[in-house]
């Protein structure tokens, strides 16, 4: 395969993942609008952040604002991370490795991008929210299924597959480096309802809350949370899992070769260093400096597999 | 210059209906329904036309769709646009095409011996059959092609050869496209944008298929593969990009096949091959059917600014170690006063007279048509013997006194550097219009493969249609659309 097409895969992929979680975080920031009695602007901030996008945000904005906030993630152009920019972006990389892909693949990525300019051209009001978010996810779901559905499992499979965990895995550890401090032991509200509404907005925003429940029961709390979203391997936004889709797939990629790529390597190390412990350890170790170090690990494997693979040179 | 290989082709300007009745290919001069036909009109008459008319918008979604656009230039991705599809067919006799086939296979045949020569030994300008100048002073003759022998003796492995019709079996041929000719994609998506619409129409027809036209394609490819191939050949199709207006067609061009699409800075030359880079390292290629122009083709032995080729690509090539398709210099071979010399051509490498008829020709540099020329100025199509995409030309019928008298100077001063050609009466096919049928000018693109096995036309081809009523443009930029194309089973 060309190192273009495992780029353009790579970045198709990524750039899809990278919508939906985009638009999961707006409907939560949302609904946590909703439910709270007083308006707090400061909780858009903190989507902002989870989104990865608030810098870019604050230098081209005076204040956030709820509005604003929803605009700038959702269908801004100034914004690479839109969720328009996202799907506009995937599918120019879906046109670049157009032979790489079936035809069922190319055509929901096309519906996806002509579904959202159409429902984006212009500013989402309140009340239509709900309606655009849920067709734009259920757009890219369907280029996903149509992936799992149409495609050979060989190369082209798991260039997709590892854009999709790695942005994927950034995603998650982006919402615990933002929400560190509400699944602290030592966070000083305990068990009060600030903070249930705090967990319940970690686990809505990775579409864990379900899961979650049904795992762990109601009275479960910061400790359960922290291990089903860094380390349980059935959670499929668990970082645990993401990391061991990403050493998967560079081994299929790896083939029988003898000396190992040093992207599989850095996989393997992040799993053995990091993935493998108690939640208490964790703790222990500091949950703040754990998740970052994970965010630069999961920064220097995405460069590696760029040499590893030839997607420049 | 930006790359030229466009799917928008607009010499049609040229052409302005005459005082005689038109032939339309559905209904003749008189209003008869012909024979080709009969079957299609009978299901027509019992469609609902609002069902239709549902029908044509499914199609335009059905394109949409599937991304079948064209990029325009200059413009924003945004600006990816639709060739209108038309749903009516044109229908073209198994008897018809019989005849049709064996003219472009002929030319087509010539066309690549002309080629050869002009490269080698050059003895139809020894046996005086065409002027030296021709081939000396024309800008597509590449020198560097000069004593090349390409792998299997082929020159034009794909090309399209535009025909029109003014009656029941008066076929032009109005141009020869051995560069790059463009097009084909739609050939394709056309039919199966029928078949998915009324499939009743092919149970009720027999159509020959275009559908194996992708997979002849790659077997052709194969088959001109270069002596330095190492088992089964590697081919690939080389696009100058994502922005070119016929990515579409390149894409689907490779998928169809089953072939890498590579831009010029997937390749390098590597061990005196030409090699694309895989995630795995370099790999070499046999045969590259490239959609870049030749100027574009290798910044060393040509254009040193372009970005969209590969350097040092023309020595591999002339090595023997790659496959150009269609090679290298190939434009000389369609080039608007080459053209008017082929009948002469073909009766030349063939020793057979010409099947198919050339437009009536005046070539400027010859006194006694440039006289005929200035006299009836007013009545022709003057056309610049270098231009394309419709530039520089006249069209007596339709200029002003002070537009004829500007050309009239323009022709006294380089008569060489035009021809003149008769206006013609060219046919139309009705197209689905919001009040029925409607009658619309064609003209038509079949697709021809040449490889050592022997050549290979495909049935049908791109037929395109000015969708204004009384225009003769059928360029897709000016308002011009396309139809499937049927050859019965006779």
């Amino acid at each position: 395969m060309l190192g273009k097409t495992a780029n353009g895969l790579f970045w198709k992929f990524r750039y899809l993942e990278r919508a939906e979680n985009t638009a999961r975080l707006i409907e939560t920031g949302q609904r946590i609008a909703l439910t709270r009695l007083e308006s707090e602007d400061s909780e858009w901030i903190s989507v902002l952040q989870s989104a990865g996008v608030h810098a870019a945000y604050t230098a081209q904005n005076d204040e956030v604002t709820k509005d604003g906030a929803i605009d700038w993630m959702l269908r801004s152009r100034a914004n690479p991370s839109s969720v328009l920019s996202c799907i506009e972006t995937a599918r120019q990389n879906a046109r670049l490795v157009r032979t790489a892909l079936t035809g069922e693949v190319w055509e929901a990525t096309n519906a996806a991008y002509m579904e959202a300019r159409t429902l984006l051209s212009r500013r989402v009001t309140e009340r239509d929210l709900p309606k655009v978010l849920r067709s734009l996810r259920q757009h890219t779901a369907l280029v996903r299924g149509m992936t799992h559905g149409t495609m050979l499992r060989n190369e082209i499979y798991d260039f997709a597959r590892l854009g999709t965990f790695l942005e994927r895995a950034d995603n998650t550890a982006r919402i615990l480096d933002v929400k560190y401090y509400v699944l602290l032991p030592s966070a000083g509200a305990i068990g009060t309802s600030i903070d249930n509404v705090q967990w319940e907005t970690i686990l809505r925003a990775l579409s864990a809350r379900s899961g979650f429940r049904l795992e762990f029961g109601a009275g479960a709390g910061p400790r359960e949370i922290t291990h089903f979203l860094i380390l349980d391997k059935r959670m499929p936004r668990s970082l645990a899992f993401c990391a061991s889709k990403l050493a998967d797939n560079l081994r299929y990629l790896h083939g029988g070769q003898r000396k190992q790529m040093p992207s599989l390597k850095q996989v393997c190390a992040l799993e053995s260093k990091y993935l493998k412990h108690d939640v208490d350890a964790i703790f222990e170790y500091g949950l703040h400096e754990f998740v970052q170090e994970i965010l630069n690990e999961l920064a220097q494997i995405a460069r590696q597999i760029e040499i590893d693979f030839r997607f420049y040179e | 210059m930006l790359p030229r290989n466009v799917m928008t082709v607009g010499h049609k300007l040229g052409w302005i209906m005459s005082e005689a009745k038109t032939f339309d290919e559905m209904w003749g001069r008189e209003q008869e329904l012909r024979g080709p036909y009969s079957q299609f009109n009978e299901w027509f008459c019992a469609e609902d036309p609002a069902r239709l008319r549902a029908k044509q918008r499914e199609a335009d979604q059905l394109f949409r769709l599937t991304g079948i656009t064209f990029n325009v230039y200059g413009r924003r991705e945004a600006e990816e646009r639709l060739i209108p599809f038309d749903i009516i067919p044109r229908i073209i006799s198994g008897s018809e095409w019989y005849r049709l086939s064996r003219g472009i296979e002929q030319r087509v045949r010539a066309i690549n011996a002309f080629i050869h020569d002009i490269y080698h030994k050059q003895e139809i300008i020894k046996a005086g059959r065409i002027p030296v100048e021709m081939i000396s002073r024309n800008e597509a003759f590449l020198p560097q092609m000069i004593g090349v022998a390409p792998p299997g003796g082929i020159y034009t492995h794909i090309v399209g050869i535009d025909l029109v019709r003014t009656g029941p079996g008066d076929f032009f041929v109005l141009e020869d496209n051995a560069r790059t000719p463009s097009g084909v994609s739609y050939m394709l998506e056309n039919r199966e944008t029928m078949l998915q619409m009324f499939p009743e129409l092919f149970s009720q027809n027999r159509v020959q298929p275009v559908q194996n036209y992708p997979l002849n394609l790659r077997r052709s490819l194969a088959a001109s593969a270069p002596s330095a191939t190492n088992g089964t050949p590697v081919v690939a199709v080389l696009t100058p990009g994502i922005y070119n207006s016929a990515y579409f067609e390149h894409a689907f061009l490779a998928d169809q096949m089953g072939v890498e699409l590579v831009e010029g800075h997937d390749l390098k030359v590597v061990n005196g091959r030409v090699a694309m880079r895989t995630t795995k390292g370099y790999t070499p290629i046999d045969v590259l059917y490239r959609r870049v122009d030749d100027d574009f083709l290798d910044p060393l032995n040509f254009n040193p600014d372009s970005q969209l080729g590969v350097p040092g690509i023309m020595d591999v090539y002339r090595a023997g170690g790659i496959t150009i398709a269609n090679a290298p210099g190939t434009g000389i071979a369609d080039d608007k006063a080459i053209y008017s010399y082929m009948p002469e051509i073909v009766e030349f490498y063939t020793g057979e007279r010409p099947l198919l008829k050339n437009v009536p020709t005046y070539r400027c540099s010859e006194a006694d048509d440039l006289a005929y020329v200035l006299d009836n100025l007013s009545d022709l199509v003057v056309k610049e013997v270098h231009g394309s995409g419709g530039y520089g030309m006249l069209i007596g019928p339709a200029a002003s006194k002070k537009e004829l008298e500007r050309f009239r100077a323009k022709l006294k001063a380089r008569p060489g550097n035009y021809i003149a050609q008769p206006t013609l009466s060219l046919s139309t096919v009705p197209i689905f219009s919001r009040t029925g049928m409607a009658p619309r000018h064609v003209d038509l693109r079949p697709f021809v493969l040449v490889s050592p096995e022997g050549v290979n036309v495909t049935p049908g081809g791109l037929t395109r249609v000015a969708l204004k009523k009384g225009s003769l443009v059928v360029n897709s930029s000016q308002g011009g659309g396309t139809k499937d194309t049927w050859v019965l089973e006779d």
